[in-house]
């Protein structure tokens, strides 16, 4: 199979939508000419002029309001954000307003529109362009949220989310965006709500999200040389979550780790770990354990940045804590 | 050129502060461009005179606020050259211990609240500092400085309305370096930019931001009257970028092209424009002046080679200053 970038395999399910549904259309910051800083949505302009990739000013809150009112009216809208870490600016237009439209019409009004932005650290931007804020958007009701971890997931949660009727947040790793992965040239969707199991094993599951399924990855191969033998899982969407499929693995190893790049107090891994405490209580031979980023701002300096995010050596080391019976409390 | 600050010493001073400038950043674009510099930074060469001419106008007790463009506005409100490098490649005796970097950079010594990477971040910080100025009777001076692409945050709107209600003693500077990233300014700013906060009944000036002593003069009469009670003001100071949006922005011609650059640095640099008339005036000599240029070139080098040898923060660190005791 051919091999793609996520950044090109993100461009493709735009296109392809936009190509499929003439009231899909994009708007943010530099994303026309300029294609985004990150180069992603290059060439769309020349394909669907700027009446449908939609250069705005930086007004964030602006034209994410500006998307929930088309969204409500017949539009399909794609709205991109910058940096993940300016999704505190348009809280109000994307959580008060997106989020609850649809519930507080009784069912009459749909926000279909799409919110594409980016999460992860190390990549010495410091406090303000480092942040991984999709616990944040979580907890609101009447939104989903998306998390890629590879080019073939980015395009078909993007195709998804993009058909999707309701607001959907999709956050895309900015380390990642040159990452190669093998995607099919045919049309596909995944569904959301459907985890991935990426790797079998019978003594532990490591569950993570975006580029930490990749570190989890990394340290499953290392514990297999030890002989631990890990299973790994990529939820995919964080909501709808795949409780299913994440339960029936710890009932089989009866361990397990949950990984995200989010702050570890009230995230996602809280999340996880809790909702395993309390449908897989009897099976669980050790307390699940939470591995998020440090809560502290994300520091400029790399000799305090690495140390923020877990990394497969710390995945590895806590497995075999587990493993070896050594931790039965969490430390 | 207009005539601001009057004896030879503030004229040399704002040489020298612009120099201080360009030098500065040519480093620090060397840095990166031998992958010595963690990141990306946007350098402010070419918009010197903009931050010199105001900040030669305040004292250290006047704030200013910066932008994620910061360095200029660091260095014209009296920062060292060692602490500052040593941020930039984030070792603990930069300015911020190296938490910040170049988007964050800060000296509040010399009353810099500091750099901000939200575009549009620091125009509540700086209102906020003009009223506690009003409310503890003091009278120094915030200086905000911001893009022209900033002027699109509804932010500013909010606080112009409640600056310009409570009279404070705050000057939004509005530096128009003609772009937004890769998009030109009049594709993404309506109408006039002075008529924005015109409408507020604040008073609003447009200056040539490639005239030091035009800037200075403008700055140091806004400033006196703010600190009579009759702020807020607002200046559009139209300048130039030299360097791409950032540092790793170099095939820009898609958005710019290399003839209006070239105009630019050739016909309107503000450091060859003001080195001209401080010889044809008399006050220093071509000699004087590139021994001056030599003497800030030691001082960068020396800083630069300080900063590369100097200590990472301790990992312990990594948790410390998340909360204040
Ligand atoms: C809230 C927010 N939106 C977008 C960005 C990304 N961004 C950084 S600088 C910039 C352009 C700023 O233009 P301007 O205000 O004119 O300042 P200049 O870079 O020209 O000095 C943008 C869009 C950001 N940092 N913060
Ligand atoms: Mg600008």
């Amino acid at each position: 199979m051919r091999e793609i970038t996520l950044s090109q395999a993100v461009n493709e399910a735009i296109a392809e939508e936009m190509r499929r549904d003439p009231t899909v259309f994009l708007l943010g910051e530099d994303v026309a000419e300029a294609g985004t800083p990150f180069k992603v949505l290059s060439g769309l302009v020349e394909e669907f002029g700027t009446e449908r990739v939609i250069d705005t000013p930086i007004a964030e809150p602006g034209f994410m309001g500006i998307a929930v009112g088309a969204a409500m009216t017949g539009s399909r809208p794609i709205v991109d954000l910058m940096f993940g870490d300016f999704i505190f600016l348009i809280m109000d237009q994307l959580c008060n307003q997106a989020a609850k439209t649809h519930y507080m019409s009784g069912g009459k009004l749909n926000v279909p529109l799409v919110l594409r932005t980016n999460m992860g650290a190390t990549r010495r931007s410091a406090a303000q362009h480092s942040q991984s804020l999709h616990a944040l958007v979580s907890h609101i009701p009447g939104l989903k949220v998306a998390m890629p971890s590879s080019a073939y997931e980015a395009k078909g949660l993007m195709k998804t989310a993009i058909r999707d009727n309701n607001p959907v947040v999709i956050f895309e790793d900015k380390l990642m965006y040159q990452d190669k992965a093998p995607v099919p040239e045919e049309e596909y969707l995944i569904p959301f709500g459907e985890a991935n199991v990426k790797r079998e094993g019978s003594d532990i599951t490591l569950i993570a999200t975006s580029s930490m399924v990749q570190v989890a990855e990394k340290a499953a191969a290392i514990l297999s040389n030890e002989g631990i033998e890990a299973e790994v899982i990529d939820p995919r969407t964080i909501v709808p979550l795949d409780e299913a499929t994440l339960i029936k693995s710890v009932k089989k190893t009866s361990r397990a780790i949950v990984i995200d790049e989010g702050h570890q107090s009230y995230g996602v891994t809280s999340e996880i770990a809790s909702r395993l405490n309390e449908k897989a209580f009897y099976h669980l031979d050790t307390p699940v354990v939470r591995m998020g980023a440090m809560d502290v701002p994300i520091p400029f300096s790399p000799a305090l940045e690495d140390i923020t995010v877990p990394t497969p050596d710390r995945v590895v080391e806590m497995a075999r804590k587990l493993c070896s019976g050594e931790m039965i409390h969490a430390a | 050129m207009a005539k601001a600050k009057t004896n030879t010493e503030d004229y040399l001073r704002m040489y020298r502060q612009m120099m201080r400038i360009r030098t500065f950043e040519d480093n620090a674009n060397q840095l990166y461009l031998s992958a010595k510099m963690p990141g990306l930074t946007h350098m402010y060469s070419g918009e010197e005179a903009v931050a010199v001419g105001i900040c030669e106008a305040l004292t250290d007790d006047d704030r200013i606020t910066s932008t994620h463009r910061g360095h200029g506005h660091c260095v014209a409100k009296g920062a060292n050259f060692k602490e500052m490098f040593c941020e930039l490649l984030g070792k603990e005796e930069g300015y911020c211990r190296g938490k910040g970097g170049s988007m964050h950079i800060a000296d509040q010594s010399h009353g810099n609240l500091g750099a901000n990477a939200i575009v549009g971040g620091s125009m509540g910080i700086a209102t906020g500092s003009a009223l506690r100025a009003k409310l503890l009777g003091k009278d120094d001076v915030t200086v905000c400085f911001f893009g022209d692409g900033a002027t699109a945050q509804g932010l500013l709107y909010e606080v112009m309305n409640m600056a310009a209600l409570w009279n404070l003693p705050v000057i939004y500077a509005c530096e128009n370096n003609g772009y937004s990233e890769y998009t030109k300014t009049e594709e993404i700013a309506a109408g006039s930019i002075t008529a924005r906060a015109e409408a507020f009944g604040i008073e609003a000036f447009k200056v040539d931001g490639q005239d030091v002593l035009a800037v200075n003069e403008l700055t140091q009469k806004l400033v006196a009257r703010c600190r009579k009670g009759e702020g807020p003001f607002f200046i559009e100071l139209e300048t130039y970028r030299y360097h791409g949006h950032h540092v790793g922005d170099i095939n820009r011609e898609y958005y710019r092209s290399k003839d209006e650059e070239k105009d630019w640095k050739e016909n309107r640099d503000p450091i060859i424009r003001f080195r001209s008339y401080l010889v044809a005036e008399g006050i220093a000599t071509e000699d004087e002046i590139e021994a001056m240029n030599a003497e800030i070139e030691k001082d960068a080098t020396e800083a630069v080679a300080y900063a590369e040898a100097a200590k990472y923060p301790d990992v312990s660190e990594v948790d410390m200053h998340v909360y204040a005791d």
